[in-house]
């Protein structure tokens, strides 16, 4: 504190309330929303307590999904783990590998890869829909686990980020192990890896978010519905605009399924994720 | 820091092992897709499909005269100014305040940056119940402040529906990085200006906003990049690009045009020039990050 200011410090405290409020308002109504009955949502105003369905709307979606058209959310939840583990962890050790590639050797192309993985970054899959479509219905790969990670495992952000961190490794270390006469694997395995475990968590933590949240992707590579993700899953159930034929309790109730994993993982490994924030992106 | 090791191992097929998981996803996924949608955008499909015909840049002459795809730049223009905009000045606010209030730093920080882990497309879904026309709560205050609000039928109301779910999302992730950037500047400086009788807000002008603006640079363009391409999901979950093409983005526009309109040429040239302005984009930021060491 630089001078005290007791009228501003308390219209920053109101201002920081407010602003909290305003960002937890629409989850706030989304889960009063998964407690009521698909009648009482639809009573303009809803009320703003929560209501007494809660058990049954969630266990409803869990097990028989929303309208007829879905899957149970429970297995689309399980879809939503996989994807998000595959690609979490396939992301990291693809990265992990290339990027002691690029740091500790040096061989013909070196450059050349480094660059093809810096370029990743300029090709999102929007802006390669049906090209990238095409190649995974040609290898067959369309409603299945493969399909819906193996295309976004690679990570240009990931590689940079341990290149960074390896970078930093003393040469001593390097210099020891191969006097000891450890190969470069031995090397990865019991020097590198270990030390970048705090690089991994924080990484983690980031990709399984993006991983949870994919969205253009499964949509275009699911066609049946027990391959669906969560989120993909809510945006089937309102496919009709979300007018009233919609049961907004279950798709509510969906939506704070869909959610609680990743925010959960923020709120829990705070400090892994602001970091694998920061880091990433310098 | 060193950009090279001194220390290297020596294998002639090792490092190719090591890089080659990496090479199969980028060249299978990545390289090959661009390079078809880069071919194919001078080529037309005859109409009975199959064969493909030369046609040099005219898909490209043909998307610069459509009222449909200029139209799209406008729309893309304006949502990605006001979610690049109201974005950084709310979460510089919030982050400002936050640096302020010492103590309470943290408690804002964990109560702020959870909306990061919400995928775009549920903040789309959020919005949408809450603006409904029908039974949407703020809707119906809206309704009852005399506003007749309905986003299904006015392009404006659409408009202001996917900008707020998209800034809703955002906040949380500038929030963190303004923090950081405010925390990081030295408060000897602010004392020193504070004795010399500046207040508050002229040390907000003239000492945090200019040290922050490298901060503030890095941000505009990861959220410029945010609207142009993931907010796809926001808007196809909300609006599907409707009303008419209120909301007709141009990443949305491609996914129509090619994935449900199948015209192959076309879209392959929207591919095109999306891949053009992102490669200006990322140039752009790491000439920034190449330059940020001034400070």
């Amino acid at each position: 504190m630089i001078e005290n200011r007791p009228l501003l410090t308390f219209v920053s405290h109101l201002l920081l309330v407010l602003g909290v409020a305003i960002v937890a308002f629409p989850v706030y109504v989304t889960f009063i929303a998964s407690t009521h009955t698909a009648e009482e949502v639809l009573a303009a105003p809803m009320s703003m307590l929560p209501g007494g369905h809660m058990v049954e709307n969630y266990i409803a979606v869990l097990t028989h999904g929303a309208g007829e058209a879905t899957a149970a959310v429970g297995r689309m939840m399980v879809n939503s783990l996989v994807s998000a583990l595959v690609i979490a962890v396939g992301k990291i050790a693809i990265s992990l590998l290339s990027a002691f590639a690029i740091v500790y050797f040096r061989f013909p192309l070196r450059t050349l890869a480094f660059w093809m993985i810096f370029v990743t970054l300029m090709l999102p899959v929007e802006v390669r829909i049906l090209p990238t479509y095409k190649v995974v219905s040609d290898l067959g790969m369309l409603d299945t686990y493969a399909g819906l990670t193996v295309p976004l495992i690679a990570s240009a952000t990931a590689t940079f980020l341990f290149r960074q961190f390896f970078l930093t490794i003393p040469e001593e270390l390097a210099e020891a192990a191969r006097i000891d006469g450890a190969g470069p694997m031995r090397f990865f395995w019991d020097v590198v890896v270990p030390l970048s475990r705090p690089n991994i968590a924080a990484l983690f933590v980031i990709l399984f978010i993006y991983g949870w949240n994919q969205y253009l992707w499964p949509l275009l590579v699911t066609t049946r519905e027990e391959m669906y993700t969560t989120v993909i899953g809510i945006k089937r159930m309102i496919a009709g605009g979300g007018d009233a034929a919609t049961d907004w309790n279950l798709v509510m109730a969906t939506a704070m399924l869909a959610m609680l994993p990743p925010v959960a993982v923020v709120i829990l490994t705070q400090k892994w994720f602001v970091k694998g924030l920061v880091d990433s992106e310098k | 820091m060193a950009m090279e090791k001194r220390v290297r191992f020596r294998s002639w097929w090792l490092p190719y092992a090591l890089i080659a998981p990496q090479m199969a996803v980028t060249l299978v996924f990545f390289f090959w897709p661009a390079g078809q949608a880069l071919y194919q955008s001078l080529f037309i499909e005859n109409a009975f499909g199959g064969d493909l015909q030369f046609v040099g840049l005219d898909n490209f002459r043909e998307l610069f005269n459509d009222v449909h795809y200029l139209a799209s730049f406008k729309v893309t223009a304006l949502f990605s100014a006001a979610v690049a905009g109201l974005g950084l000045a709310i979460s510089l606010l919030l982050a400002v305040f936050a640096d302020r209030a010492v103590r309470g730093a943290a408690v804002y920080k964990t109560l702020l940056i959870w909306p990061y882990a919400v995928a775009p497309a549920i903040a789309a879904v959020l919005w949408m119940f809450l603006l409904n026309p029908t039974l949407g709560i703020v809707s119906w205050w809206l309704t009852r402040a005399g506003i007749e609000w309905n986003y299904v039928l006015n392009g404006g109301q659409a408009m202001l529906l996917i900008i707020t779910a998209a800034v809703w999302k955002q906040v949380s992730y500038n929030f963190l990085f303004f923090l950081a950037g405010l925390q990081s500047i030295p408060k000897s400086l602010l004392e020193a200006a504070a004795i010399d009788g500046a207040g508050p807000a002229r040390r907000f002008a003239t000492i945090v906003f200019p040290l922050l603006s490298p901060t503030t640079f890095f941000l505009l363009v990861v959220n410029v990049t945010y609207a142009f391409i993931e907010t796809f999901a926001i808007v196809d979950a909300a609006t599907s690009g409707g009303p008419g093409q209120a909301t007709e983005i141009l990443v949305y526009k491609l996914y129509k045009d090619g994935f449900k309109g199948l015209d192959l040429g076309g879209s392959a040239a929207q591919s095109v020039v999306m891949i053009v302005i992102l490669v200006t984009l990322t140039v752009v930021q790491f000439r920034y990050i190449e330059r940020k060491v001034q400070y």
